[in-house]
Formats: C-alpha cells, sequence, structure tokens
C-alpha cells in the first residue's frame, strides 16, 4: 500500500496523510489543475516530492531503486505514447522495458480483446486513431501484469458506452489477479461505478476520501 | 612537375576580384550582407597570414611543446566553436562532456593516425601533425555541432516517448536508444556522404594542395584515402562518446528527466 505523510510538491500538491490500500480499486477525483497527475508521477517516481514521505509497502520510496519501483508500480500517462511500429510491436515495447519475457501472439490478442481493439496484430500503430492508441496504450501495461496500475484518464479520449466497457473489464482483471488500481478519472460515474475508494483532490489538497 | 607557381602580391590581389564580384552582386540585388563579406574576407586573409608566419617558425624550430600548445589551442577553440554555434540552450554538464569528447575522441584518434597510419618519426614532426589535427579536429568539431543540435532538440521535442517509456520501467538507456542512435546517425551522415562524392565530385582540399606543391597525384591519394579513414574514425569515435554521455545529462540518479541549468 502507499502511504503518503505530510507530502509537498512545489505549489501543486500539499497531502497531510493519504493512504491507498493494495488490492483494491482506487479513483482519485478533482478538477483539471488539482495536482491529480502530480500524485500518480509522484507515486511512479517518474518525479520526487519536495518534502514529506511517501512509502511503498513500508518502503521509503525515496530509498527505493526507481526502475525496480517502476516495474512493479507502472503508470500510464493520459495521452499514451505511441512507439514506431506496429500493434505487436507497440504491445510488447512494454515487456521489453521492464525486461519481462516476451509472450506469443495468442496472448497478444487476448489483451487487445481485454481491451475492446478490433485490430490486427502487423498493424501500424500510429495509424491509429486516438481513442485506439490510448487502448493500445492499455493494453501494452496488462500485458506487463505490474501490481499497481497507475491510470491517468485511461479513457479520456474514449466515448462513453465504450470508456464503461473497457473500465468494467479492466477492473475485473484487476480484482481477478490481485491487483492494485489507481485511477485518476474526470468521470464522478466512473468512480462510483468502479472504485473501492475515491479521493477528492482540490488546490493540492485532499478535500474527501470515500470507503478508504 | 616540382616548378611551384609562387604567387606574386598582385596575382594575390587578382584573387579578390571575386569579392568584388560578389560585393556588387548583393549591392545590386539589395541583400544586406556586405559588412558580413568584407570582415570575413578581412579575418580569412589575416588568420592565414598570421598561420603562415607561426607555421614557418615552429617547422623551422621543430619542438614538442610547439606542437603540443598549438593542438592544446586547437582544440580549445574548436570546443567553444560548438557552444557558439549551437543554437540551442546547453546546459554546463553537456558542455564538459562535450568538452571531454571532443578531446579524448579526436587526440586517439590523431595519435593512432600519427603513430600506428603514417608513423611519423619524431611523432610531434609539426609539417604531418598540425594539419592532420586540424582535419581531424575540424570535421569532428562539425560532427559534434550537429549531434549537440539533434539531442537537446530531440530530448525535449520527444519528451513525452522518453517519460513514457520511464513510467513503464525503462532504464535511461532504453528510454533514448532510439534518440541517440538518430543523433550519431544524423552526425556522421555528412561525413560518409562526402565520401561518396570524394575524388568525382570534389577533389578535397588536402589533395588538392599537395598535388599543386608537386606532389605526385598516387601519393596525394594515398594520402587523402588515409587522411578520410582518420576523419572517419575521429568523427564516429567523438560523437558516439558524446550522444552515450550526452544523453544522460538528461537524467538525474533517480532515473528521472531533469533539464537543468
Amino acid at each position: 500500500m502507499f502511504s503518503l505523510n505530510e507530502v509537498k510538491y512545489k505549489n501543486i500538491l500539499n497531502i497531510k496523510n493519504l493512504e491507498i490500500p493494495n488490492r483494491k480499486v482506487t479513483c482519485i477525483i478533482g478538477e483539471s489543475g488539482s495536482g491529480k497527475t502530480t500524485l500518480l508521477r509522484l507515486l511512479n517516481k517518474l518525479i520526487t516530492c519536495d518534502s514529506g514521505k511517501i512509502l511503498y509497502n513500508g518502503k521509503l520510496l525515496s530509498t527505493m531503486d526507481s526502475i525496480e519501483l517502476r516495474r512493479k508500480v507502472v503508470m500510464l500517462p493520459q495521452s499514451p505514447a505511441i512507439f514506431k511500429g506496429s500493434v505487436k510491436d507497440n504491445l510488447l515495447i512494454g515487456l521489453k522495458f521492464s525486461e519481462k519475457a516476451l509472450v506469443l501472439d495468442d496472448k497478444l490478442s487476448e489483451v487487445l480483446n481485454i481491451v475492446n481493439l478490433n485490430k490486427k496484430l502487423n498493424e501500424n500503430a500510429e495509424k491509429l486513431s486516438g481513442g485506439e492508441k490510448q487502448r493500445l496504450a492499455l493494453g501494452r501495461i496488462i500485458l506487463i501484469e505490474p501490481e499497481v496500475y497507475l491510470l491517468d484518464e485511461p479513457s479520456s479520449a474514449l466515448d462513453e458506452e465504450t470508456e464503461q466497457i473497457i473500465i468494467k473489464k479492466l477492473v475485473e482483471q484487476s480484482r481477478l489477479n490481485d491487483k492494485t488500481l489507481i485511477m485518476v478519472t474526470h468521470s464522478k460515474k466512473v468512480a462510483n461505478d468502479f472504485a473501492d475508494n475515491i479521493i477528492e483532490i482540490k488546490d493540492g489538497k485532499v478535500v474527501n476520501e470515500e470507503g478508504c | 612537375m616540382n616548378n611551384i607557381i609562387n604567387l606574386n602580391i598582385w596575382q594575390m590581389v587578382a584573387a579578390y576580384v571575386f569579392v568584388v564580384i560578389l560585393l556588387i552582386i548583393v549591392k545590386v540585388r539589395g541583400i544586406s550582407r556586405e559588412k558580413e563579406i568584407l570582415i570575413s574576407t578581412l579575418r580569412m586573409t589575416l588568420q592565414l597570414i598570421l598561420t603562415g608566419y607561426i607555421l614557418v617558425y615552429v617547422f623551422n624550430n621543430v619542438n614538442p611543446i610547439y606542437t603540443v600548445l598549438i593542438i592544446i589551442s586547437m582544440e580549445i577553440f574548436a570546443i567553444f566553436n560548438i557552444y557558439k554555434r549551437v543554437k540551442v540552450k546547453i546546459s554546463s554538464r553537456l558542455k564538459r562532456i562535450i568538452a571531454f569528447s571532443m578531446a579524448s575522441g579526436t587526440l586517439s584518434s590523431l595519435l593512432y593516425f600519427i603513430l600506428v597510419v603514417i608513423h611519423i618519426t619524431p611523432w610531434y614532426e609539426p609539417r604531418y601533425f598540425i594539419p592532420i589535427a586540424g582535419m581531424l579536429i575540424g570535421n569532428s568539431m562539425t560532427g559534434i555541432s550537429l549531434g549537440v543540435s539533434r539531442l537537446v532538440d530531440d530530448m525535449y521535442s520527444k519528451k513525452h516517448l522518453i517519460e513514457s517509456a520511464l513510467m513503464l520501467g525503462a532504464t535511461p538507456k532504453m528510454a533514448s536508444k532510439e534518440i541517440v542512435d538518430n543523433v550519431f546517425d544524423s552526425a556522421i551522415l555528412p561525413t560518409i556522404n562526402s565520401m561518396v562524392g570524394m575524388g568525382i565530385v570534389f577533389l578535397p582540399g588536402m589533395m588538392t594542395g599537395q598535388i599543386l606543391s608537386g606532389i605526385s597525384p598516387v601519393t596525394a591519394i594515398e594520402y587523402q584515402i588515409a587522411i578520410m579513414l582518420g576523419i572517419l574514425g575521429s568523427v564516429a569515435l567523438t560523437v558516439i562518446l558524446f550522444v552515450q554521455l550526452g544523453y544522460r545529462t538528461f537524467f538525474n540518479d533517480q532515473s528521472q528527466l531533469i533539464f537543468d541549468e
């Protein structure tokens, strides 16, 4: 689990105390610019807080090896990156980055099915639409099977119907495999429908916690 | 074959007609470049005259200290020229990497070339050492200048891709691999391209100079081939050192992307 104590980051984030439990679905909500993405970036150790402590499973993040941590706590940015190459290349690159064993095409097709992406593995990934790219990037991190998924608005480029289908599958997948899912979302509906815990952030501060 | 025509003062003055033609063209066409043309012509003339006298002195008073001092000043000039030529902002860490790559890459190629390929004795013989050093350092300077601009540009413009890779657990090396490869490629491409046209499209400067001074074209070509390979090696070595060390300056010890100073 993540524990945050007196965490400050520039003028963006100021969190007194926050606990995010393991093996649960936690949604972070709040207006844009409130510090939600910054929180995820801190948990992924892409940035370091100016003061305070962040612990993951009792260990101080500042003393943990960044690469090792990120391979356990994987983050998906709001505008996902698509690398040169095919759909298959883009799925496998996550495994290559995290130095995990590559998988067979059947497994890749299975993941495409989870994210509702009806594309061939040899298709050029750069030609996909925004929503398709977002789903491909989501598939990429599902394949890594980390301990924690940090998702920054994973459905921002999707229509409401597709959003519901994908988040539902994602949450099911996460619960089935005993994973921790921490998701920033603009949609209160998504948060209410799927989250075990909801954290609301306003002006860099936690203003509401439900279910924690 | 060995009757070298020594240019007298009037012949030299006649060569300046080309500058006058250029000045007339820019004046007529309203291109305001007169000042730059005059300054660069003047600088070229004065610098070469000064270099000529220094070389005469150094050639007549062969001494390893003079050779070493000239190489050091060439390196310093080349390094500061890179800082000046690159239009993008470069951090002090990157500046140190540029200086280190230039010095170690060019000097090791130069020593190999002088001691193993041409096998000059004494090693500091300025007649060989200085012009060869000039060619290796000059070409490596151009290669690194291209590399620095491309590296800084790409690290900024592809920040999103690098961060996305880091988020998935990539090491900084993995996350920058594509950029590093592209930078290396773009920095050595001009050298490779110049080899393609050599001898057909143009006769390179060193070879032309040797032929004009009465040396057999075959000997001149042997030297030209050797020096081209030396240049290729020196450019490749300085650029690979630069990119391999340079990309690291964009990351801190926590493998976080930083754009500092």
